[in-house]
């Protein structure tokens, strides 16, 4: 698996699209910070750009690939390698060669601005986190759309909407429930909604930590209730955590009983 | 060596494999043939692990293919179609292949054979088809496993890189190599081969040897042999 997953990353991190991305968050948090003139703003601006465009890019990068080393992929399969520690190896290999384009290209401008002796390099270390957990999720997910569906095109389709599904329409869905609801209490149902979407969860994650929960008002007592305890904070990372793991248990699966 | 045991495939509704037995002897060259679409490539897929049978096993020497990988390891397999990842080099593509599998290669020796020295630093994209076919043969050879299956092994090639493919199998066949092959080119099977299995309608219709071939259809020549196969029902 180890090879795989060397030569899927060293092939990423040869290609274009790996500097276009890193340069890309090279460029914007040095912009930020120069604007911003301060860490935590600019930690709670990126952040908003993270939370949409790390999903978005893990999904379109992880259906490209897949599509993209179809070809690879069969010649590997006539080789006496595992089938999962091809399709593991793989996963890995984009998804640590996208963590790494923004862990660096967030990271140096902020190092070098730094980060290392202010107070906020906790927060930052969690914004970090939340991107490199965004990323092993939307192309864990990406993985399973384009393994299940041999149509490129349909498989672009999906991919696009689920991005939509969890970025937009998750939220819409939410809100308007929340003041349909509105005579009832919401709490628990807002806190487990929270959870089941990865983005949402992240974007909580982060505010909470940066301490602007009192702009969220009552729900933000809540929430900070939940989530700013040690077992709030474990859950939210477990529940990250299962949004890694359950879409590459299906994967393995998937790829176990397909036909090439 | 070998032995397919009931192997059933279907791809949704279509019935491709009804039930193969066949039994592929050490040391000799088999013919799988038949019509196009007959599913002799996904037989080989299914032999390969690329495919999962519906129902039957694959026994490989003592052990049976189901979710295992390792007998692969004294596999070579030609695929029909090379398809290669485009933006990497020859040279490359056989590096990483030898890395992968750790095995002893034959490489340079192949390479020579098949004069592709100047097109080590090509990119796989630009090759010619009957290049990729040598390279693609280059790649499945050069671990000189005791079992070879070659899919289509003749597609693009010249005809002198067809000499060149013919005097190699002939070769491996001395060292005592069993070899499976598919072809539609009549008369390279008829060269290489010592056992012919035909297959269609998902079974295997007709399993000996070219001269009981011949004597069942009743035909003097080959090609007209396997057509006269096609055309009546001896089985």
């Amino acid at each position: 698996m180890l090879k795989i997953l060397k030569y899927s990353f060293f092939d990423l991190v040869r290609s274009r699209w790996s500097y276009v991305y890193f340069l890309f968050y090279l460029l914007l948090s040095s912009v930020l910070l120069f604007l911003n003139n301060d860490l935590s703003n600019t930690i709670i601006t990126l952040l908003n750009v993270v939370i949409v465009l790390v999903p978005l890019i893990g999904t379109i990068f992880g259906v490209m690939y897949y599509y993209d080393s179809q070809e690879f992929t069969e010649l590997l399969l006539a080789q006496p390698i595992k089938r999962q520690s091809i399709f593991l190896g793989q996963f890995l290999g984009v998804a640590t060669s996208l963590s790494l384009s923004v862990l660096l290209g967030l990271g140096i401008p902020f190092a070098l601005y730094g980060l290392f002796e202010s107070n906020v390099i906790f927060d930052f270390l969690i914004l970090i986190a939340v991107a490199v957990f965004l990323s092993f999720i939307f192309s864990a997910l990406a993985f399973n759309i384009a393994l299940s569906n041999t149509n490129k095109i349909k498989g672009f389709g999906y991919a696009i909407l689920l991005w939509l599904f969890l970025a937009v329409i998750y939220d819409g869905a939410f809100l308007i429930a929340l003041i349909y609801f509105q005579d009832y209490p919401l709490d628990q149902f807002t806190l487990v909604a929270t959870l089941f979407n990865p983005i949402d969860l992240s974007r909580i994650l982060i505010l909470l930590k940066l301490d602007i929960s009192a702009l969220l008002g009552y729900t933000g007592a809540i929430f900070k209730d939940f989530f700013g305890t040690l077992t709030g904070s474990l859950v939210s990372l477990g529940v990250l955590a299962l949004w890694v793991v359950f879409p590459l248990w299906r994967m393995l699966h998937v790829a176990k009983k397909k036909d090439f | 060596m070998v032995e397919f045991k009931d192997i059933h495939k279907n791809f949704g509704k279509n019935e491709v494999l009804t039930g193969i037995n066949l039994k592929i002897q050490k040391g000799k060259t088999t013919a799988i043939l038949g019509p196009n679409g007959s599913g002799k490539t996904t037989l080989i897929k299914i032999l390969l692990g690329m495919c999962h049978s519906s129902k039957g096993d694959i026994l490989v020497g003592e052990s049976n293919t189901r979710n295992n990988w390792s007998y692969r390891k004294n596999i070579d397999y030609l695929p029909q179609i090379a398809n290669f990842p485009g933006n990497i080099k020859v040279k490359e593509i056989i590096a990483m292949i030898k890395d992968l599998r750790h095995q002893k290669t034959r490489d340079t020796e192949l390479i020579d054979y098949f004069e592709l020295e100047p097109y080590l630093n090509t990119k796989l994209s630009h090759l010619s088809g009957g290049y990729k076919q040598k390279v693609n043969l280059v790649l499945s050879l050069m671990f000189d496993s005791p079992f070879v299956i070659l899919d289509e092994p003749t597609s693009g090639l010249d005809p002198l890189s067809l000499i060149k493919l013919k005097d190699l199998l002939k070769k491996e066949q001395d060292n005592g190599k069993t070899i499976l092959i598919t072809s539609h080119i009549m008369s390279f099977v008829e060269e290489i081969s010592d056992h012919i299995s035909f297959i269609l309608d998902g079974k295997v219709y007709f399993d000996g040897s070219i001269d009981d071939l011949k004597s069942t259809t009743g035909e003097t020549d080959f090609e007209y042999a396997i057509a006269n196969l096609l055309k009546h029902n001896h089985a």
